[in-house]
């Protein structure tokens, strides 16, 4: 011990030190009853949606009213089709997305609901997508029980 | 249906009225085994650079030297180095090899592992204060039977073959008594 | 109320990485700048707040590290918000209402440089509904864009003048990470980078780090000869259900805005908007007139650390106003996705 190095304030010329780090969040997250209805029903494939205290149908569902913080009671099957309401383009994806070709992100309101649920398109190009397109989902062919049992939506038809 | 809350994890100890489980009617079947719990994979990978001082403590790990930096106004010198003094909050500029003989501080005899990287149970772990040093470093004891480990031991680290060594932690495989004095307790204070 | 102000303001020269230093190397200079500047060592701090993530770096506890450069030894009082420092200025300046603190010292930081920063910033969304979507944070902020272009409350050419007069006025901000600007013909000429997002429209990925002193009444006149006084100050959260939010107002900014008596006239604005189309949404919220300075600074689109962007904005008028440039001035912080938590701060010159 005792050996006095005087130290350079800079790497020295030796480069920097690098190391690849991988950080993962394994969660086991409980759903509670309204998350656990919606995804239970998308194995299914089916959508829920939950009626707020003034009338309107929240998808995806939320426990307590957005405006009062009530408890809400009823949920309500909304369809499989819907309006894009806006999108981006995502022109490479990025590992863990739903698509692994570029494609589009969206807010989708389906037919039924009054709120937009937020998903991702797959569309040839960013041409091919308007806003107000009508759009219906892709089921996963292997549901578990989770959002991505929607694997996307496609575009219904032509563009509107 | 209703989905029947008591199935589910109690997420709340708060009075009757201030808090209430949503239990909404549910339009579908959803099956026998309505979905309660969802494990969603996820990692994130990071290109990590230890900053200056960890990159000159790391270097100094793959020479076998445990290189600690001095605090400008206290004297005091910390390992592993920052690159700056938690007590004056300045850079330390002065690298100041210690060790490698070092005190236990503090110990735990552990018997349930976690990890891959996990020893053997049970093992001890322990807080290595290096001659030199104002405070320890982390590591496992070898060598000894776990229940003869004592605060104040002597002891010194056993090094990865040199052909093993890098810019790691792992290069110290674990520490093992040396054939010297116990250092008392009260020489210990203010580094436990 | 107790009369509080800002003393003293640090920043660091914010660079796309800072890659050679950990956090605490990255953030000592600065914090210390921001003590000396005022004369004053912990010991003359009663509270001191930070603002960091552990996400951005991928460093655990990142705060506690970066406490070292504080000093906090022997153990001072101390708090963490995991959010933009604005809003640990905001709780340091409640503890000094309280009259448990005469003075606090407020800081934030991130090295966002080691990991992909859009697919991080998705971590903060809803885990159910949104997370495991890994939607990246330029497509999530290009849905507001579209939106907002939609509905003709903003256009293309707008968006770019943005961020051409953000990034020439970064021009005299030498702590700018990105200065100077093609014009706006030219940058509207570029391709989209992900459409309706041209690489223009998007903020830097940023290193660095701000450091603020407060203090209240005497305490401040003594430490600063022009200290920038704290006239009002809130913040306001929208939904996190962004498919249940307009995207084309921001009504946290409007009720944050009144709440902290954003009334009369300024001399400077600084908002922390990070995509050129959140700018007007923010002075849409605020209600400012014609005649505001709006970030002289260059803004988030010049520099756009993690956690210290929206602080920087309240440090850049404090800073004006310290050195007599400038009377009076309202700084706007933003946290979330989509402006969705928003701070408006008021501050003023003067006894």
């Amino acid at each position: 011990m005792g050996v006095t190095v005087t130290v350079d304030d800079s790497t020295g010329g030796e480069g920097l030190l690098r190391a690849p780090l991988v950080i993962e969040y394994p969660f086991n997250r409980t759903t509670g009853p309204v998350v656990g209805a919606f995804v239970s029903a998308l194995r299914d494939r089916r959508v829920l949606g939950i009626r707020a205290a003034d009338g309107r149908v929240v998808c995806p569902p939320v426990e307590y009213d957005p405006q009062t913080g009530a408890p809400l009671e009823e949920m309500v099957e909304v369809a499989a089709t819907g309006t894009v309401t806006t999108w981006s383009w995502v022109p490479e994806a990025r590992e863990g997305q739903p698509l692994q070709t570029p494609h589009a992100l969206a807010l989708v309101q389906l037919d039924g609901a009054d709120t937009s649920v937020l998903h991702v398109v797959d569309a040839p190009g960013p041409e091919a997508l308007s806003t107000g397109a009508r759009v219906r989902i892709r089921w996963a062919a292997e549901p578990t029980g989770a959002i991505t049992d929607i694997e996307c939506f496609e575009l219904d038809g032509g563009a509107s | 249906m209703t989905v029947d809350p008591s199935e589910d994890r109690s997420v709340s100890v708060l009075p009757d009225d201030l808090w209430t489980q949503p239990t909404p009617s549910v339009p579908v079947d959803l099956g026998d085994e309505p979905v309660r719990r969802q494990v969603v994979p996820g990692s994130m990978r990071y290109d990590y650079t230890p900053g200056l001082a960890s990159s000159r403590f790391l270097r100094g790990l793959a020479e076998k030297r445990i290189l600690g930096e001095r605090c400008p106004e206290t004297g005091e010198v910390y390992v592993p180095p920052r690159g700056v003094s938690p007590v004056s909050g300045l850079p330390t500029t002065e690298q100041v090899e210690v060790g490698p003989s070092a005190t236990i501080t503090a110990f735990c005899v552990v018997h349930i592992g976690f990890g891959v990287n996990a020893p053997p149970t049970p093992f001890v772990s322990a807080l290595f204060l290096p001659d030199g040093a104002a405070v320890s470093l982390y590591g496992t004891m070898g060598e000894i039977p776990y229940d003869e480990v004592r605060i104040g031991m002597r002891v010194e680290p056993v090094w990865v073959d040199d052909d093993q060594l890098t810019e790691s932690m792992e290069n110290i495989r674990y520490w093992r008594p040396i054939d010297e004095p116990d250092v008392p307790a009260e020489q210990l204070k203010g580094h436990m | 109320m107790r009369d509080v102000a800002i003393v003293s303001v640090a920043q660091s020269q914010h660079r796309r990485a800072a890659a050679e230093l950990n956090e605490v190397e990255m953030i000592q200079p600065v914090i210390r700048a921001a003590l000396d500047q005022v004369g004053a060592t912990i010991s003359d701090i009663d509270f001191t707040c930070s603002g960091s993530s552990d996400y951005l770096a991928g460093q655990a506890f990142s705060f506690v590290m970066t406490l070292d450069a504080v000093g906090a030894w022997p153990p001072i009082v101390e708090s963490h918000v995991e959010m933009d420092g604005a809003w640990a200025l905001y709780e340091a300046w409640l503890k000094i209402q309280t009259g448990a603190a005469d003075t606090a010292f407020v800081y934030s930081y991130s090295k966002a440089s080691p990991g992909d920063l859009p697919r991080v910033m998705s971590r903060m969304l809803d885990p159910y509904y949104a997370g495991p979507l890994w939607p990246d944070s330029v497509a999530y902020a290009g849905l507001q864009a579209r939106a907002m272009l939609d509905a003709g409350v903003t256009t293309e050419q707008r968006m770019a003048e943005v961020a051409h007069r953000n990034r020439e006025a970064a021009r005299n901000n030498p702590n700018a990470q990105v200065v100077g600007s093609a014009s706006v013909e030219d940058l509207l000429a570029a391709p989209m980078f992900s459409d309706p997002l041209r690489v223009h429209d998007c903020p830097p990925i940023s290193d660095g780090g701000v450091a603020v002193v407060l203090a209240a009444g005497d305490r401040a006149r003594d430490w600063a000869e022009r200290p920038a006084w704290i006239r009002g100050i809130d913040h306001r959260i929208d939904s996190h259900q962004v498919g249940a939010r307009d995207l084309t107002t921001a009504p946290s900014v409007a009720i944050a805005a009144q709440r902290a008596g954003v009334d009369g006239a300024f001399d400077v604005a600084e908002v922390h908007a990070p995509f050129t189309h959140q700018e007007q949404l923010v002075l849409d919220g605020l209600g400012l007139g014609d005649d505001v300075v709006v970030n002289p600074s260059g803004g988030a689109l010049a520099a756009n650390p993690m956690m210290a962007a929206g602080l920087i904005r309240l440090g850049e008028v404090a800073t004006r106003i310290m050195d007599g440039s400038v009377g009076r001035g309202v700084a706007h912080a933003t946290a979330g996705q989509l402006l969705q938590q928003n701070l408006v701060c008021v501050l003023e010159g003067g006894d």
